[in-house]
C-alpha cells in the first residue's frame, strides 16, 4: 500500500468505520448511563435564585471562588486547550469542508495562519497540563493508563494535522493520511474513555444543580 | 465472597442511579476536588482526594452497569471489590470525609461527589465496614433513643430546670401546637440553655409549641452511618409524633446533620411527602427578626466571626438567615473570606466526631488547621456557630491547640441579648 492508497482508505472505509463506531458508541453509552434513572425527591423544595440544573450547567464553566488561585494551570491551561481544540476542529476551512461533505452544513472559517497559531498555542497548553498532571500530587495520584493514553490520543491529531499543513517530517500525502487515522482513533476511543465527558458533562452539571437546587443552594 | 460483602455489593448496586453513572463518566481526574477538601489541604496526602474515596463504588458501577466493564470483569481484567479493600476504604469514607460537600461545589464537570459518598456509605454500612464509634452511636439511637444513650427522664429534667429558670411552662405532648420542638442529645447534655432560649422567644412571639416525649431526639445516626433502613426507623419517630400531635411545623435544632436528616432525607426515607413543614430554628428566628418580634436590648461587644455549619448552610440551604441574626446581636461581626456556602467544615461532621481512634482524632486536629487560621487571621477570641456538633468538635480542637477562643451558640447568644 502506498501513501495514496493509505489516504484513500482512511478517507473512505476507515472514516466510515470510525464514524460508525463513534455514533453507535455515543448512543449506546448515553442509553447505558441515562436509562438508569433516578428517584424523585419527595422533600418540599426551597426555591432560590440561581439554584437549578441549567444554572449549574453554565455557572460551572467559570472557576468557583478561590479556585483559580489554587490551581491556575488547570483553569488557564484547560480553557486554552479546550477553546483551541474547538477552533481547530470547527473553524479550520478544510475541516468545515469535510463536515459540509458529510452533512451539507457549512459556515465560514478562520484564516489558515490564525488557525496555525491557535494550533501551536493549543499544543503548548496540552503539554503544560500534562506536566501539571505529573507535578501536582493529587493529579499524579489519580492518574491511570487511561489518562496518559487519552492525552496522547487527543494530542496526536493536533500534532499530525499541524505537521501536515507545515509539510514537516513526512511527505504531505502520508502525513495527511496519518492525521486522518489519528482522528479516527480518537473517534473510536472517545465514547469508551474519560473523553466521554464531552457528552456527560452537561448531564452531570445538571443533576448536581438540580439536586442542590431542590434545597435552594445555587451550586 | 462473605455474606456481608455480598449484601454490601448488592446495596451499592441498588444505590447506583443515572446521576452517579453520569458523574463517574465525567470525571477527568483533574484533582480539583482535592483543592476543596480540608483533609487533603491540611495533610497534603493525595489519598484524601475526594473522588478517590469513591473508588469501590466506581468499580461496582463499571463492572455491573457498563458493557466494557462487564467484559473486563468477565475476562478477569478488572478485579471484584473485596472485603479487604472496603476495610482499607473505611478511613477514607468515614474518618476523612465529613460529608461537608465542598468538593461538589468545585468539580468542573459538575460531579456531586458528596452525593456519591452518602451512597457509598450504604454499602459500607451493610457490609460492616464502619468505625466502631459510629456503629455504637447508631445502635444507641435505635435501642435507647439517642446517640448518647439519653432517655426521656434526662430530657424531663432539663425541661424542669428550664421552666424554673424562665418561669415559663414548657408543654409536652400537647396536640395542635404550631411547632414540635426537637433537640439534639448534645444540646440536652452540654447546652441546656438552648431550651430556655427557645421558651423565651416563643413566649415573646406568641407561638405555641410542644415537645414529644417519644420523639425529642433530632439527630439521626442512621444517616451518618449511611444505613437508610436505620435512618428510616429513626426519622419515623419524629414523623409519627408530628402527625399524632397534628403540629404545623417541626422545629429542627441548631444541629447540622439532624436538619439534613429530618428536612431533606426524611420524606425520601419514608417514601412520601410530610403533612407538616420542617423549619430550622434559624429560619424561624430570622422570620421573627424580619417581623420585628425579635429585638435585642444590647449587643455583644467583642469581635467575633461566624462558622457556618455545612449541613445547614451549604448542604441544607439555610443560606441567608444566619448572617443578619449575627449582625443584629453582634457589634463587631467580622465576615470571613470563605463564608456561607463556601465555609470550611469544623472537621468532625458526618459522624466523624464519633470516631475516637487515635488516628481519627489526630486527623481531626490537623484538619482544624484551616479553621484555626480563619480565627487567627480575623484576630478574634469569639466564634459563633449553630450546630452542637461543630461546637464540640471545635472546642476539642481549641483545647488541643491551647487557643484562647470561646465558642457560642447563635440561638443562645440571641436569647441572652433579647429585649425582655
Amino acid at each position: 500500500m502506498d501513501a495514496l492508497q493509505f489516504l484513500t482508505w482512511v478517507r473512505g472505509p476507515g472514516l466510515d468505520i470510525a464514524v460508525g463506531i463513534f455514533v453507535l458508541g455515543v448512543l449506546w453509552r448515553l442509553i447505558e448511563i441515562y436509562t438508569l434513572g433516578r428517584k424523585p425527591d419527595l422533600a418540599e423544595a426551597r426555591h432560590a435564585a440561581g439554584a437549578s440544573g441549567w444554572h449549574t450547567v453554565f455557572r460551572r464553566s467559570l472557576p468557583p471562588p478561590g479556585m483559580m488561585k489554587r490551581s491556575p494551570v488547570s483553569y488557564i491551561g484547560g480553557y486554552i486547550f479546550h477553546v483551541g481544540l474547538a477552533i481547530i476542529v470547527f473553524l479550520f476551512a478544510p475541516h468545515i469542508l469535510l463536515i459540509t461533505n458529510l452533512t451539507g452544513l457549512s459556515w465560514p472559517g478562520l484564516p489558515s495562519q490564525f488557525v496555525d497559531l491557535v494550533t501551536v498555542v493549543t499544543m503548548a497548553a496540552m503539554i503544560v497540563v500534562l506536566v501539571d498532571r505529573i507535578n501536582k500530587p493529587a493529579k499524579r495520584f489519580l492518574s491511570t493508563f487511561e489518562d496518559w493514553f487519552t492525552w496522547a490520543v487527543t494530542f496526536l491529531p493536533v500534532l499530525t494535522g499541524w505537521m501536515a499543513v507545515q509539510h514537516l517530517l513526512l511527505p504531505y500525502t502520508l502525513m495527511l493520511a496519518i492525521h486522518i487515522l489519528t482522528v479516527e482513533i480518537l473517534l473510536i476511543v472517545l465514547p469508551f474513555t474519560k473523553l466521554f465527558h464531552a457528552f456527560t458533562l452537561i448531564g452531570s452539571r445538571w443533576y448536581n444543580g438540580r439536586v442542590n437546587g431542590q434545597r435552594g443552594v445555587p451550586v | 465472597m462473605s455474606a456481608s460483602l455480598e449484601k454490601g455489593i448488592h446495596a451499592l448496586k441498588e444505590v447506583i442511579d443515572a446521576p452517579i453513572a453520569s458523574y463517574f463518566n465525567s470525571c477527568v481526574h483533574c484533582g480539583l476536588c482535592a483543592e476543596a477538601c480540608l483533609f487533603y489541604l491540611e495533610t497534603g496526602d493525595p489519598k484524601y482526594t475526594p473522588i478517590h474515596k469513591l473508588e469501590p463504588l466506581r468499580r461496582v458501577y463499571e463492572q455491573e452497569y457498563t458493557l466494557l466493564g462487564r467484559l473486563k470483569k468477565w475476562t478477569g481484567l478488572s478485579k471484584p471489590v473485596t472485603d479487604d479493600e472496603l476495610d482499607q476504604w473505611q478511613e477514607l469514607v468515614y474518618d476523612s470525609c465529613t460529608m461537608c460537600g465542598r468538593c461538589s461545589l468545585v468539580c468542573p464537570v459538575g460531579n456531586d461527589i458528596v452525593y456519591m459518598v452518602r451512597k457509598l456509605r450504604e454499602g459500607m454500612a451493610v457490609s460492616g465496614h464502619v468505625p466502631d464509634g459510629i456503629k455504637g452511636a447508631a445502635k444507641r439511637t435505635v435501642e435507647i433513643g439517642g446517640p448518647m444513650g439519653l432517655k426521656w427522664p434526662a430530657v424531663a429534667n432539663v425541661i424542669k430546670k428550664a421552666e424554673e429558670a424562665t418561669g415559663l411552662t414548657i408543654p409536652v405532648d400537647q396536640a395542635g401546637a404550631d411547632y414540635l420542638v426537637l433537640l439534639s442529645s448534645m444540646e440536652i447534655v452540654n447546652f441546656p440553655e438552648y431550651l430556655e432560649a427557645l421558651a423565651k422567644i416563643f413566649n415573646k412571639a406568641g407561638i405555641t409549641f410542644t415537645l414529644a416525649s417519644d420523639a425529642f431526639e433530632a439527630t439521626n445516626a442512621g444517616i451518618q452511618i449511611g444505613n437508610s433502613d436505620l435512618a428510616r426507623v429513626i426519622v419515623s419517630r419524629i414523623v409519627d409524633a408530628a402527625e399524632r400531635l397534628k403540629v404545623n411545623n417541626v422545629l429542627s435544632p441548631e444541629c447540622g446533620h439532624a436538619y439534613m436528616a429530618v428536612r431533606w432525607e426524611g420524606p425520601n426515607l419514608i417514601g412520601r411527602p410530610y403533612s407538616f413543614k420542617v423549619v430550622h430554628v434559624l429560619e424561624l428566628l430570622d422570620e421573627l427578626r424580619q417581623k420585628g418580634v425579635l429585638k435585642v436590648k444590647d449587643k455583644f461587644k467583642e469581635k467575633l466571626i461566624l462558622h457556618d455549619p455545612c449541613q445547614i448552610v451549604r448542604r441544607g440551604g439555610v443560606l441567608n438567615a444566619p448572617e443578619p441574626l449575627v449582625q443584629m446581636v453582634a457589634e463587631n461581626y467580622i465576615p470571613v473570606a470563605d463564608k456561607q456556602m463556601w465555609n470550611w467544615c469544623c472537621g468532625g461532621g458526618g459522624g466523624a466526631s464519633a470516631i475516637h481512634t487515635e488516628e481519627a482524632e489526630a486527623l481531626r486536629a490537623k484538619a482544624f488547621g484551616i479553621k484555626k487560621r480563619q480565627i487567627e487571621d480575623a484576630g478574634v477570641k469569639t466564634m459563633v456557630t449553630f450546630c452542637a456538633n461543630c461546637r464540640i468538635v471545635m472546642e476539642e480542637a481549641i483545647d488541643h491547640y491551647e487557643m484562647d477562643t470561646q465558642l457560642l451558640g447563635l440561638t443562645e447568644l440571641l436569647a441572652e441579648h433579647l429585649e425582655d
